[in-house]
């Protein structure tokens, strides 16, 4: 789409461009040729030599068990979170989409955890579920369940795949929320009118309409499960024990940062790039389609 | 419609009052904790009301921040440079977005679409996947440990540019032409017509921003060093490094209920904007 009035200044346009394409420049494009220029390096022992290696960080890393073991777990996290806060996120919205009293006090109470950062859901979480601090914690124990995140793999992943889930029903929630008010009351009427009871209503002709936008939330929701809940892990459980919660975005900053594999760590990130991009192109395709009925 | 329905309106109730009430209830166990001694809740004894002490952790937060293990930086300090870096990254996203929307929308000139594709494409990374060389990018510039480190690298993003691209050509061309006739230029065009229309996406933006920027965590991780410069998302898991039971924990809820506070008062004061910027930025 084009304007059809537009002004004619030669120099005035760049000048308006140059803040932001700088800032792109520097801070995105410079670093992603980095990443990728590093992960066909690879690095002496001592950090003083590099040497141009092809594809060889890539092949290593997909041997690499520890790896292909933070594949397991980004997605059975990912999954999980997406799973858990998109499900209870539609019962909500169902039910305050009905002309019930108080809905938008509902709305205003089922919002606010948005606000709450990653990292501060997890501690919020922690403090309940601590094995000797926490009100929860202290009741599992209590009523014989060996309850401790900081041991036990599976409890760990529970855990921050509660804390994860727990801030983002929120946002989706507001998604189906308007998803459901854009669906006209006609639609629905006719299909009363025919004798559909609101079970019946509710699979075949709002949850099929709803489906541009959980496909859209689908999406959102694996981006924020692989990449903003960084914090809820380093917070919570700093990928262990062991490596039961290192997710791929952990385990790029544990080999980058602290182990300073900066071969290693590049080949992953343009994994991640790579992977990021592709999950980008599926969803315009699919929102210029429109997931249909 | 005169019809049995499967959910009567009180099991509408009943499921929200339930949903309402998972969500409040780490608040509320965040609130009591901050309210009693550090040794009731590290024994365990902490009960499921509001204890004697309260106001006086808070104070200890704020002016502090050193328990009897805890060694945080006072709450007031990571307060500061939290909103200095979340008002940062929001005013420089909406100043550097709206000129470059304003370029790309009313002017043509060579190679437009090349640079809109190159802020375009932009969208699709997020800094934690460039994490590493964004680091190495900004420890060479000898921008460690200062605010333009802390927020200038996440200023990189299309989703505000998009936004206000696709308002920009909502804009009638009668509006430009009208302009041009009364002897306007580009730039008293967008002062005097395309800001103020604009007001409601700022606004709308705005609440998105300030909250994604108050919420940073493994940016700030990397880039602050000095405790002078901590943002107070970072503060918190800090004081959580020794999280056994002797732990601070009254200071932590304490420290933890004041971080929640702005970005929540943001949301709850300006929530007709922030579900219209949710809702904008992403479709």
């Amino acid at each position: 789409m084009r304007k059809r009035v537009i002004f004619n200044n030669k120099l005035l346009p760049y000048l308006l461009l140059t803040p932001q394409i700088a800032v792109t420049l520097i801070f995105f494009f410079w670093p992603a040729a980095q990443a990728i220029y590093y992960s066909t390096q690879l690095q002496d022992a001592f950090g003083l030599r590099t040497q141009f290696v092809w594809f060889e960080n890539f092949e290593e890393l997909f041997r690499d068990r520890n790896y292909l073991e933070s594949v397991r777990v980004t997605l059975i996290f990912s999954v999980s979170v997406t799973v858990l806060s998109m499900v209870p996120a539609l019962l909500l919205a169902v039910m305050a989409d009905k002309q019930i009293r108080g809905a938008t006090a509902y709305k205003t109470l089922i919002i606010w955890p948005y606000a709450v950062a990653p990292a501060v859901a997890a501690v919020l979480w922690l403090f309940i579920f601590h094995p000797s601090v926490g009100i929860l914690g202290r009741l599992l124990l209590r009523l014989g369940v060996p309850w401790d995140y900081a041991l036990n793999d599976g409890q760990a992943m529970l855990l921050v795949i509660l804390a994860a889930s727990w801030k983002q029903v929120s946002y989706n929630f507001l998604f189906f929320l308007a998803g459901l008010q854009s669906i006209p009351r006609s639609v629905i009427e006719a299909a009363a009118i025919d004798g559909a009871t609101p079970t019946r209503r509710f699979w075949t002709i709002i949850f099929p309409l709803l489906s541009p936008t959980s496909f859209f939330l689908l999406v959102v929701n694996l981006v924020y499960a692989f990449f903003d809940t960084f914090g809820v892990i380093h917070a919570l459980t700093r990928g262990g024990p062991g490596q039961a919660t290192t997710t791929l975005i952990y385990r790029v900053f544990v080999d980058g940062r602290e182990n300073n594999l900066l071969g290693p760590s590049s080949a992953q990130s343009v994994v991640l790039m790579i992977f990021v991009i592709a999950l980008t192109m599926v969803q315009f395709r699919y929102i210029e389609r429109r997931v249909h009925y | 419609m005169a019809e049995r329905k499967p959910f009567p309106n009180w099991s509408a109730h009943f499921i929200l009052v339930a949903g309402v009430a998972i969500f409040a209830f780490p608040i509320y166990m965040a609130l009591v904790g901050s309210t009693w001694d550090a040794s009731t809740i590290g024994r365990g004894q902490m009960p499921l009301y509001p204890g004697p002490l309260g106001i006086d952790t808070y104070l200890q937060a704020w002016f502090s921040g050193q328990g009897t293990r805890a060694r945080g930086a006072p709450v007031q300090v990571m307060m500061f440079n939290s909103f200095v870096m979340a008002l940062f990254i929001t005013i420089g996203k909406i100043a550097i977005s709206i000129i470059s929307a304003y370029a790309v929308v009313f002017f043509s000139f060579p190679l437009r679409m090349f640079f809109f594709w190159m802020i375009f494409i932009t969208l699709m990374l997020p800094v934690e996947v460039r994490i590493v060389p964004t680091f190495a990018v900004v420890s060479d510039l000898g921008m460690i440990d200062s605010y333009a480190g802390l927020a200038i690298p996440l200023i990189a993003s299309a989703t505000a540019t998009l936004l206000f691209r696709q308002f920009f050509l909502t804009i009638p061309d009668e509006l430009v032409e009208a302009s041009k006739i009364d002897g306007a230029g580009p730039l008293r065009f967008f002062w005097d017509t395309v800001l103020p229309l604009s007001r409601t996406n700022i606004a709308a933006l705005f609440v998105i921003l300030f909250i994604y920027g108050w919420n940073q965590y493994l940016w700030p991780l990397l880039v602050t060093n000095s405790p002078g410069m901590e943002t107070i998302v970072i503060g918190i898991t800090k004081l959580l490094t020794a999280a056994d039971a002797q732990a601070d924990w009254n200071l932590i809820m304490a420290t933890t209920v004041l971080a929640m506070l702005p970005p929540v008062a943001v949301i709850i004061f300006m929530q007709r904007w922030f579900v219209r910027g949710l809702v904008e930025t992403e479709k």
